[in-house]
C-alpha cells in the first residue's frame, strides 16, 4: 500500500492538469514514443496479471466460481479475514490518532527518532514479522510454556493473526495524519481550549473534523493490507483449514492443491477489494483536493 | 521527563496521554517482539549463528534475493520515471484511471499477485508459452523472482517522483530554452538535477521492499534451493523444521540489512525535502 507518503501532497494528490507551454514539451513523435513505452509497461506488469485474475476465475464458467466462493472454506476463511481486519484496523486507526497528535501538537526530545521507529514495521520482511510472535508465543517461544500452562492459544489461532496484522499495518494511519495534521499546525486547538473547551471536546469539535479525510485515507490503506496480508499471517497461522485459514491463505492452498479455478475465483474477491481501495482512494483524494 | 514538561509550554491537553498510549502500543506490538529476534539468536554460538546464516543454501538465497531487488529496482527506476513524467506531463485518453491503477501493487494481496504471474509466464501460460519458443524461461527461474519483484516495487518510484515532477516550476526550463538550450540538454541539465534525489528515494524505496517480499514471489520462482530460493523462504523453511535459532540467525541477518536501508530512506528524504526547499 501507499507505504510512501513522502510529504502531504499526496493525500490532494492528483495531478494537475499538464503544462502546456510549447518549449516545455517534446516534439509529438518523442510524446507518443514516451507514452507507448509507459503504457506498455504498465500493461505488462499490471493490466495483464490483473485481468488474468479475472480470467482465469471465471474461464470453467460460473458454476465452478460460484461453489468455489461459496464453499464452506472459503467462507469461514472469508470470517477469518473480515474478523482480524475488524480488530486490527480500529487498533491501529487509534494509535495514529493518538500519534499523530502526541507529535504534532508538542514539542519533545527523541520525536524523530519516534517517528522513524513508527514506520518500522514497513521495513520488516512479513515473514520475519509472523516470526517474531512465533518466538514469544510459540510452543517453544519465551511465554509458550506458561500460556500452554493455562491453555490459552495464540500461534495458530485467532489472536496470532490479530497480533502478526496489527504489526504490518501499525504505521498506514500515523503515517497518513502526521504531515497532514503538522501542516494543519495547533492554533485552531489552542483557540478552542483558550477559550475553555475540554480537551475532549477540542478533539472532537476542532480536529476531528479537519483530519476525518486523512483518517478514512489512512483506513482505507490499512483495510486493504490487513485483509491482503499474506507472509506474515502465513508463520503464525498454521494453515489449518477451516479455522486459522484466511482468504490469501486459502487462495495458496487451492493453487497449491492444483484447484486452478477455485484458487484464482477466492483470488478474485480479493483483486476485487483491491480496485474498490483504489476507486475509494482516489475519491478521497478527489474531495479533499479542493480544500486546499 | 521534567525538562520535557518545561519545553511543553502548552494550553493543549493529553501530552502525556496520547505519547504514553502511543509508547506502549508501540513496545508491546513492535520493539519488544523485534527485541525478541535479537535475543533469540544470542542463545546461538557464533559458530552456530555462522553455521546457520552463512551456509551455501542460504548464501546462495541472500545473492538472489539482493541481486534480483537491485535488478527489479533498476528497471523500476527507469521505467517508473517514464510513467511518472507521461503521467504529469501529457494528456491522453485514461490518464487519471490509469493514476489510479498504478497503486494496484499496494492493493493487491501478494499472493494473488503471485498466481496471476505465474499463470502468465507458466510455460502453458499466456506469455510464457510465447517466450519458451524463443528460449526464454521465466516462471521456476531466477527470472521469474525478477518479474515478481518489478510488480511489487513499481508504485514506489512513480509515486516519490510524480510530486517533484508537478512542482518544477515552468519558468527555469522556459528560462534554458530561451537562451538556447535544446529540449535534450534543458532535460538532462535542468529537470533531472531536480527529480534526482526522488528518484534516487524511489529506488532504495523499491529494493528495501523487495528484499523482505514473500507472497508474490514464491509461486513463479519454482523454489529450487540454490538456484531459485528466496532469503524470505529459508526463514519459513527453517521455522517448518522447528529450527528455531537458525531461522532468527537468518532473520536477524536480514533485519540489520533492512535497518540499515532504513537509515539510508530517511537520510535520502532528508536531502529531498532539503533540496525541495532550496529549490522553493
Amino acid at each position: 500500500m501507499a507505504e510512501i507518503t513522502v510529504q502531504p501532497v499526496l493525500l490532494h494528490g492528483a495531478s494537475k492538469a499538464s503544462t502546456s507551454s510549447r518549449v516545455r514539451s517534446e516534439p509529438l513523435w518523442a510524446r507518443v514514443l514516451l507514452i507507448g513505452i509507459a503504457l506498455a509497461f504498465l500493461t505488462l506488469f499490471l493490466f495483464v496479471p490483473l485481468g488474468t485474475v479475472f480470467y482465469e476465475a471465471t474461464k470453467k464458467g460460473f458454476s465452478t466460481y460460484v461453489s468455489a466462493v461459496t464453499d464452506p472454506d472459503a467462507r469461514s476463511a472469508m470470517k477469518l479475514t473480515l474478523m482480524a481486519a475488524a480488530i486490527a484496523v480500529p487498533l491501529n486507526a487509534l494509535f495514529g490518532i493518538a500519534a499523530a497528535w502526541a507529535v504534532t501538537k508538542f514539542e519533545f526530545r527523541g520525536k524523530q527518532l519516534l517517528i522513524t521507529l513508527i514506520d518500522l514495521p514497513f521495513s520488516v520482511s512479513p515473514v520475519i514479522s509472523g516470526l517474531i510472535y512465533m518466538l514469544l508465543f510459540g510452543a517453544n517461544g519465551w511465554f509458550g510454556p506458561f500460556l500452554q500452562e493455562r491453555g490459552i492459544k495464540i500461534m495458530f489461532a485467532l489472536p496470532g493473526i490479530v497480533l502478526a496484522t496489527i504489526f504490518v499495518t501499525v504505521p498506514f494511519v500515523a503515517r497518513e495524519l502526521i504531515p497532514l495534521m503538522e501542516a494543519q499546525g495547533k492554533a485552531e486547538e489552542e483557540a478552542a481550549a483558550t477559550l475553555g473547551a475540554s480537551g475532549l471536546e477540542t478533539f472532537l469539535r476542532v480536529t476531528l473534523p479537519r483530519i476525518k479525510w486523512g483518517v478514512l485515507y489512512g483506513v482505507v490503506l490499512c483495510n486493504a493490507r490487513a485483509m491482503g496480508e499474506f507472509g506474515a499471517v502465513s508463520v503464525v497461522s498454521g494453515h489449518i483449514r477451516g479455522l486459522t485459514n484466511t482468504l490469501t491463505l486459502h487462495v495458496e492452498i487451492l493453487y497449491n492443491e492444483y484447484q486452478f479455478a477455485a484458487a484464482f475465483a477466492v483470488a478474485s474477491l480479493l483483486a476485487m477489494l483491491a480496485l474498490v481501495t483504489l476507486v475509494a482512494k482516489s475519491l478521497i483524494e478527489w474531495r479533499t483536493s479542493g480544500e486546499h | 521527563m521534567a525538562s520535557t514538561y518545561a519545553k511543553n509550554r502548552n494550553v493543549l491537553p493529553g501530552f502525556h496521554l496520547s505519547l504514553g498510549f502511543t509508547l506502549l502500543y508501540l513496545s508491546l506490538l513492535v520493539l519488544i517482539p523485534l527485541s525478541a529476534a535479537f535475543l533469540k539468536s544470542f542463545t546461538l554460538t557464533l559458530d552456530g549463528f555462522l553455521a546457520a546464516a552463512g551456509s551455501p543454501r542460504v548464501l546462495a538465497a541472500y545473492k538472489l534475493s539482493f541481486g534480483a531487488s537491485l535488478g527489479a529496482a533498476t528497471i523500476n527506476a527507469v521505467f517508473g520515471f517514464i510513467v511518472a513524467w507521461v503521467l504529469v506531463r501529457y494528456d491522453f485518453p485514461g490518464r487519471r484511471v490509469i493514476d489510479a491503477l498504478v497503486d494496484l501493487p499496494f492493493a493487491l494481496p501478494t499472493s494473488v499477485a503471485g498466481i496471476a504471474l505465474t499463470a502468465i509466464y507458466a510455460p502453458k501460460g499466456f506469455l510464457g508459452s510465447a517466450l519458451e519458443k524463443i528460449g526464454v524461461k521465466v516462471a521456476f527461474t531466477p527470472l521469474g523472482v525478477l518479474v515478481a519483484l518489478v510488480f511489487i516495487g513499481l508504485p514506489f518510484v512513480v509515486r516519490t517522483v510524480q510530486p517533484v515532477l508537478e512542482e518544477l516550476e515552468a519558468e527555469k526550463e522556459e528560462a534554458a530554452a530561451t537562451l538556447g538550450a535544446g529540449r535534450m540538454a534543458v532535460f538532462w541539465k535542468v529537470l533531472f538535477p531536480t527529480v534526482r534525489p526522488a528518484l534516487l528515494t524511489g529506488f532504495a524505496l523499491s529494493f528495501a521492499r523487495a528484499v523482505g517480499e514473500y507472497g508474490s514471489v514464491i509461486f513463479i520462482a519454482g523454489n529450487i534451493p540454490l538456484v531459485s530460493e528466496i532469503t524470505p523462504l529459508i526463514i519459513i523453511t527453517k521455522l517448518e523444521q522447528y529450527d528455531y535459532a537458525g531461522a532468527t540467525a537468518v532473520a536477524v541477518v536480514m533485519l540489520l540489512i533492512s535497518f540499515a536501508l532504513l537509515l539510508l530512506i530517511n537520510f535520502l528524504q532528508w536531502r529531498m525535502a532539503r533540496h525541495r526547499q532550496a529549490s522553493t
